[in-house]
């Protein structure tokens, strides 16, 4: 189920990149992150989990990975 | 976490202390058997946490493997302060000369735990220590040493008992104080401790409670005893709604939501944490509302889990709005709670802004928070009303419809 | 001067690589004031927590930087025992537990160590002290910017067994102008290191103090060591407490709130309670805005200026 008040956005050079997406998926608290077959996925089940702690934001190249607040 | 009597009992004897023959019996054939076995006459007693099941008649006296049958089937329909019989104790009958009094429990003021002992047992202690207090003496001990028999003694010989009775009563009381201490117990008690007519000493009846922190901890021996980890042995059995939010509570570790109590109101709450559950649970029934729950909420609990709360709460037959209310949060989050509330209703089918009669949670992520609940419509105040108007608003909206 | 800690406070988290012990560390640093000179963490030397060193033991921490005063243990409950004895046999004089869940056994031996060794214990399960512009050891308040929302200096001493309702109360006071002095989230267990009674002759020797409010609740008999002290010492300070949870009194031997709630006996009632501090003079509320009220009128009669 995607979530109802967060969303996440890649670029597609981030989503195919295993090495950013193995990055993600450590610095992230809630699990939206993972490395499926070399390549990035959003496990959307846990978007709504996001705690806005920008650590995302900041592994990724700037600007290539959006969180998106789907209330406003 | 009380234990029932026989349950007390067999931790008793595993640590030697004097007991009558007895069995355990779930028939009326058993206990027929039972008494035939014990020989001579016996006392059927009902297993029931709470106290006063002698003046509820659910202790009865049998001279005969027959009358102990027929007492059985008298006493286990009897309910005492609501509590359903767990079992029945047939126990062999003792001649009793003198009853003496031993507890042990906690004492916060002196932090350190205290030895209660009376050589007039059997009776309410309460009135002991009111009209004979020169027969209850109180000593403390430390928690820290090794504890000796000294202290058993120094308590029983505080109220005047000396000689043969002195040096038989403190090795059974020193091993109550032992029980107390290894199994973390905040009540150790035995009343009636009697003396018999041959002058020996024997465990008549006893209480035991383990405190819930430490279950864990024993969980060897509770399963031993046969008590599932599931019963919460507080002053009623818990309900179907209580059993699932606990469920629902365990299924996720982050943070707190779920450990309910059933009222037969019709305002859910979804409040937090342990004191400003308290105030806001008292505040709505000072402003005239009739809670469906208790709950608390506390240590940040993850969206998902807040909103199964939530859901089971709206599930709840006759429950149609809930308030969702805190003291001024610092570690859990306005914002996330928001959302778990919000996705609570949802699921539920109901519209989060007609469902969430109020939503006062100042503190951490408000700004965050207020947006998330403007967006879905959903009514909710700030600091500057107080956890009592708040409390009065979500009463006045369902008295609103 | 606040009480129990002030900006010249050096103090120790012990267990602080754990992740609600790196949040406190850096809701503390932000807050200022004291100095949170290392951490402890088993196995952990040679890391640092936004820049505060982490030693093995406590006993290292004070060979490589000197004795601190106080310690903040923040550990997972079967650990907790074992760490403040580790921070009292290493001659620390104030230990913060915050760590919730500790059976009475192992708290009453803390509680018992740290009286032979002439140490103090605040909690545990508790949220810690707070002088407001001055020293904040512990979680009270959480982010430092809340923490300014809520707290500010004044002449109100604050106890509370709730965490949560101490900011609530602080909150209110704050709103309303009276700002605090030293704010103790005492705990909320049935053995607590410090109870009410014992924090009393501290605000009664503090100048910066001139009324108390109090946070109560049913179950045990911290409200009646309370009053007691209040009727024998006469205090100079005017006292407003608010009792929560009087719904309880209507349900004998269920659990609600702390662990230090259940109602066992008829003394650990509200109702009890109730009377018992307004027999020694204490003004008892049902509303958490009624206590600057309250305040705000038993200072003006005893002529303390604001």
């Amino acid at each position: 189920m995607p979530g109802i008040f967060i969303d996440i956005e890649v670029d597609e050079a981030v989503a195919s990149d295993a090495e950013l997406a193995q990055k993600l998926s450590e610095v992230c608290a809630v699990d939206i992150f993972a490395l499926r077959n070399g390549k990035l996925e959003i496990i959307e089940d846990n978007l709504d989990e996001c705690v806005l702690c920008d650590l995302c934001i900041e592994a990724a190249p700037k600007g290539a990975l959006r969180v998106i607040k789907l209330y406003e | 976490m009380r234990f029932y009597e026989y349950e007390a009992k067999a931790l008793f004897a595993r640590h030697d202390l004097p007991l009558g023959a007895r069995r355990v019996v779930n028939s009326a054939d058993e206990a027929r058997a039972a008494a035939a076995e014990i020989g001579g006459p016996v006392v059927v007693k009902s297993q029931v946490l709470s106290g006063g099941r002698m003046k509820a008649g659910a202790v009865r006296f049998a001279d005969t493997p027959d009358e102990a049958a027929a007492h059985y089937q008298a006493v286990l329909p009897i309910i005492v302060n609501g509590e359903r019989a767990r079992a029945v104790l047939i126990e062999a009958q003792s001649r009793v000369a003198q009853e003496y009094f031993a507890s042990v429990t906690w004492d916060g003021r002196a932090k350190r735990p205290v030895l209660l002992f009376s050589d007039m047992g059997g009776i309410d202690i309460e009135e002991v220590a009111a009209s004979h207090p020169e027969h209850l003496s109180r000593t403390h001990f430390s928690s820290l040493l090794p504890v000796t028999e000294r202290v058993a003694k120094e308590g029983i010989a505080a109220v005047g008992v000396s000689g043969a009775a002195l040096n038989r009563l403190t090795p059974i009381v020193h091993r109550l104080l032992l029980i107390f201490l290894r199994y973390d117990l905040t009540l150790a008690e035995i009343n009636p401790l009697a003396r018999l007519e041959d002058g020996r000493f024997i465990v008549l009846d006893g209480h035991l409670d383990m405190e819930a922190e430490a279950r864990s901890e024993h969980a060897a021996l509770l399963d031993e005893l046969g008590i599932d980890s599931s019963e919460t042995r507080l002053a009623r059995p818990p309900t179907a709604f209580e059993i699932e939010g606990a469920r629902r509570n365990a299924i996720d570790h982050r943070g707190v939501a779920g450990n309910v109590v059933e009222f037969d109101g019709d305002l859910g709450l979804v409040i937090g944490a342990g004191g400003g559950s308290l105030t806001l649970f008292d505040a709505i029934r000072r402003q005239g509302g009739r809670p469906a729950n208790y709950c608390e909420i506390g240590g940040n609990p993850s969206v998902a889990k807040t909103a199964n709360l939530t859901e089971l709460i709206l599930s709840k037959p006759g429950v149609e709005k809930i308030a969702v209310m805190m003291n001024v949060v610092s570690n859990t989050r306005v914002d996330i709670v928001a959302r778990g509330v919000i996705k609570g209703c949802l699921r539920a089918g109901v519209n989060p802004s007609e469902a969430i009669a109020v939503f006062r949670i100042p503190g951490s992520w408000e700004g965050e928070g207020f947006k998330i609940l403007e967006h879905y419509g959903v009514a909710y105040c700030d600091r500057s009303v107080s956890m009592f108007d708040a409390a009065g608003r979500a009463v006045a909206k369902l008295g609103a419809g | 001067m606040p009480i129990l800690i002030s900006r010249d406070t050096t103090c120790i988290v012990q267990g602080i690589t754990g992740r609600e012990a790196v949040n406190l560390t850096r809701e503390n640093l932000n807050y200022g004031g004291l100095k949170i000179t290392g951490g402890v963490t088993p196995g952990r030397f040679g890391r640092d927590v936004y820049g505060v060193p982490v030693y093995d033991c406590v006993r290292d921490l004070i060979r490589a930087q000197g004795q601190p005063d106080a310690s903040i243990v923040s550990v997972p409950p079967r650990f907790t025992r074992d760490a403040v004895f580790e921070a009292l046999e290493n001659g620390i004089r104030l230990v913060v537990v915050v760590t919730e869940n500790i059976p009475r056994r192992q708290v009453a031996q803390m509680v018992e160590l740290a009286g032979l060794r002439g140490a103090r214990i605040i909690g545990p399960n508790c949220l810690g002290v707070i002088s407001p512009g001055e020293a904040k050891l512990g979680g009270l308040g959480g982010p430092a910017e809340n923490t300014r929302q809520a707290y500010m200096p004044g002449p109100v001493g604050l106890m509370s067994r709730s965490g949560g309702m101490t900011t609530e109360i602080a909150s209110t006071l704050t709103a309303s102008g009276l700002g605090q002095s030293t704010c103790v989230s005492i705990g909320g267990d049935a053995i607590v290191g410090t109870t009410y009674a014992e924090l009393m002759p501290l605000f009664e020797a503090d100048p910066a103090t001139k009324a108390i409010a109090i946070y109560t609740e049913p179950g045990g008999r911290m409200e009646a060591e309370f009053s007691e002290w209040v009727r024998a010492n006469n205090t100079r300070l005017p006292v407003v407490a608010f009792m929560a949870g009087r719904f309880m009194d209507e349900m004998k031997g269920m659990r609600f709130g702390h662990a230090g709630t259940i109602v066992e006996g008829k003394e650990d009632s509200s109702a009890e309670k109730i009377a018992r501090m307004e027999d020694a003079g204490i003004s008892v509320v049902e509303r958490i805005e009624e206590i600057p009220v309250l305040l705000r009128r038993q200072l003006a009669e005893q002529g303390v200026a604001l």
